[in-house]
């Protein structure tokens, strides 16, 4: 289990744990971001910039400082 | 009067379908107990005259975004007889929540699946009809954009107007909205057995564009020619529309206007030539540049690449507080701030919004411009002209970051950084065109009574007392500078340049005109004159001055319309005023004390 924001770009992986505070939650739950759903990185912006994560449908893009509360098992 | 709301997630083409079925009739109300701006139209549908009320696009009735408690305050303080919830065909797995949320309100409802084309070419089949009896709602799968299916889904939304049922009780919504509830595992019945989601999507046309538009490092770049490209469109399109049109004014005034008022009293053809109809055409200065600003960016913004320059800006904006979009607007500034500041709207957050509006107008408009280039001509020689002016733009560029730095703190943007990237799509002509009529009929009605009677003012206080020369000392404005000449000393500008300064409250364009009202002279003449009355560092600290201080009337009246708060058009102005001070001070005292 690791942190997304340390999934390496390409692999594909399944969402385990989300621990974010009720605001942040709300929302990575209404774009896709559920326990059990299976997601990849497509690509992360320089300068440490935000990560593009596809998940199913749905492309979106999130902060590092973000993603790091989100945990995922790598497939 | 009936009245239904139009609800959807963002990104689902939700302010399309509006205008497909208001088509140009929309206008923007006020609504009890919110403070954006909510466009409405009457619409005739089943014979009843009905109010089609677009709601912000929002992910969730339950999420804490300034957005969503906007669509919580409007349900549970307006009772609706109808929403009608368009949702993405593609990501319908995960936006039937907001289905089943409004479902568990009793709010009568259909549901319009829109983009069924994109649906379709990524292999996603739905099953309408069973959808509809699980759902116990009409659906039915329309185009927004093209207008498909749109008159099943209108004729679905008529049988239910027409069966008069009571209202929806605000009282009782805002009751249901207090309750949570648990629908995930509805949802996820309803797409298995209804819904064929193939494992990948077979069409990837925007994977290849993206591959591109967002490459490690060609991705900066690209977007910054891209904004280069557009700066340059807009405004080299809009300078000869500009132009003709000041000509064209220009022509009513003297063939028209000029020999009615010939006969008037002296103080009647100022007021109506100089003051009213000098600030209509102030106001009507803008109208080519705000269509054009909104044409390119209805493009930008619908293309799906206003998403994609936050992906790339991302990382040097957040350090600031702001997000990639606001570095767009800050960019479009530039040329003119009017119009970056109406763009701002795409924001949803509105302590970030305010802090990109702040400071926006920091940015050297082309106004302003026109200003240094003749106050440089005048000055400077040929080869410091150019030194000059880019440390202008530099300072314009710091005084943004300072501002942006020192007010991030006060506008704390609460709203999550995630944004949906959505495929790259064409905007139809049609909703490029509305976009931009929208959004000059919004600037027209809100902005222009409040700049009449601004220049009018600025007019009169350089008018009167009658018996003195226009724009002299002895007038009101002279008496204004002279009664801040113990402020305005320090920084080098004497009561002239500040009469000037005054006048340029109004709209920078005509500083230059000012001076040669103040002086007495045109063009050389003019130059001649200043450069043997200011030296190099007064006009310098004249020039800072002018570049940060309050950019327009125009400017403010935005300002106030957009953020909906005189308080914060008052701080805007006392930031830049102070700002424009203290930077002149320092420049000015600085220089004196090394000598020169």
């Amino acid at each position: 289990m690791l942190p997304l924001s340390k999934l390496p770009i390409g692999q594909n992986a399944i969402i385990t744990t989300i621990e974010v505070e009720e605001s942040l939650f709300h929302r990575l739950s209404a774009l896709g971001f559920r326990v059990g759903k299976p997601l990849s990185i497509i690509r992360q912006a320089n300068f440490n910039g935000p990560l593009h994560v596809r998940l199913g449908t749905t492309d979106v893009i999130l902060r590092i400082t973000d993603a790091t509360h989100i945990r995922v098992n790598s497939l | 009067m009936k009245r239904i709301a139009l609800l959807g997630m963002p990104n689902t083409g939700k302010s399309t379908l509006f205008n497909r079925i208001s088509g140009a009739s929309a206008r923007v109300g006020n609504w009890p107990g919110i403070t954006v701006d909510l466009m409405s139209a009457k619409i005739l549908i089943g014979g009843h005259i009905a109010e089609l009320i677009d709601l912000p696009g929002i992910y969730d009735l339950h999420g804490f975004s300034d957005d969503e408690q906007v669509v919580r305050h409007f349900l549970s303080k307006n009772p609706v007889d109808l929403v009608i919830i368009l949702l993405n065909s593609s990501q319908i797995d995960r936006q039937l929540s907001l289905v089943l949320q409004i479902k568990k309100l009793n709010i009568p409802a259909v549901l319009a699946l829109n983009m069924a084309d994109e649906a379709k070419r990524s292999g996603i089949t739905i099953d309408t009809d069973n959808l509809e009896k699980a759902l116990q709602m009409p659906v039915s799968q329309i185009s927004a954009k093209h207008g498909d299916g749109l008159p099943k889904a209108l004729e679905a939304a008529t049988k239910i107007i027409n069966q008069n049922q009571t209202p929806t009780d605000p009282k009782l919504i805002s009751q249901y909205l207090q309750e949570d509830n648990q629908i995930e595992q509805e949802i996820e019945s309803l797409i298995q057995r209804h819904v064929h989601i193939p494992a990948t999507l077979t069409d990837n046309t925007t994977d290849k564009i993206d591959k591109v538009l967002l490459h490690k490092w060609f991705g900066l770049p690209l977007f910054f020619a891209a904004m280069y490209a557009l700066f340059q469109f807009i405004f080299t399109v809009g300078k000869p529309l500009q132009d003709g049109l000041a000509w064209a004014l220009n022509l009513l005034r003297t063939s028209l206007l000029e020999p009615i008022f010939s006969s008037s009293p002296a103080w009647l053809h100022g007021l109506m030539l100089d003051g009213v109809y000098n600030g209509l055409a102030t106001v009507a200065a803008f109208v080519p540049i705000i269509v054009l600003f909104f044409l390119v960016m209805s493009i930008v913004e619908d293309s799906g690449y206003l998403s994609r320059a936050a992906f790339l800006m991302d990382a040097l904006m957040a350090r600031m507080g702001l997000d990639g979009r606001g570095f767009v607007m800050m960019l479009m500034g530039f040329g003119c701030n009017v119009p970056a500041l109406m763009g701002t709207r795409v924001m949803r957050s509105r302590p970030m919004r305010l802090l990109t509006m702040l400071v926006i107008p920091l940015s050297l408009c082309s106004a302003r411009l026109q200003v240094f280039i003749f106050i440089i001509a005048a000055i400077f020689t040929a080869h410091q002209a150019p030194i000059v002016l880019f440390a202008l733009y530099v300072m314009s560029f710091l005084t943004m970051f300072l501002t942006a730095v020192l007010f991030q703190n006060q506008y704390k943007n609460a709203e999550p950084f995630i944004l949906e990237l959505p495929p790259y799509r064409f905007p139809t002509p049609r909703q490029i065109v509305l976009r931009g009529w929208q959004e000059v009929k919004h600037f027209l009605t809100r902005a222009s009574k409040f700049i009449v009677i601004g220049v009018v003012l600025v007019w009169a206080m350089t008018n009167f007392p009658s018996n003195v020369a226009p724009a002299s000392i002895d007038t009101f404005a002279g008496q204004i500078g002279l009664f801040f000449a113990p402020v305005l000393n320090p920084i080098g500008i004497n009561s002239q340049l500040a009469i000037a300064l005054i006048f340029g409250f109004v709209a920078k364009e005509i500083v230059i005109g000012a001076l040669a009202v103040i002086y007495g002279l045109q063009g050389d003449a003019l130059m001649a004159q200043m450069a043997t009355q200011i030296d190099w560092v007064q006009a310098m600290s004249f020039m800072l001055f002018t570049l940060i201080y309050t950019p327009c009337l125009s400017t403010i009246a935005t300002l106030r319309n957009e953020s909906k708060s005189s308080a914060f058009m008052w701080l805007s102005i006392a930031w830049s005023l102070g700002l424009a001070w203290v930077i002149s001070f320092v420049f000015y005292q600085g220089a004196r004390a090394l000598g020169f």
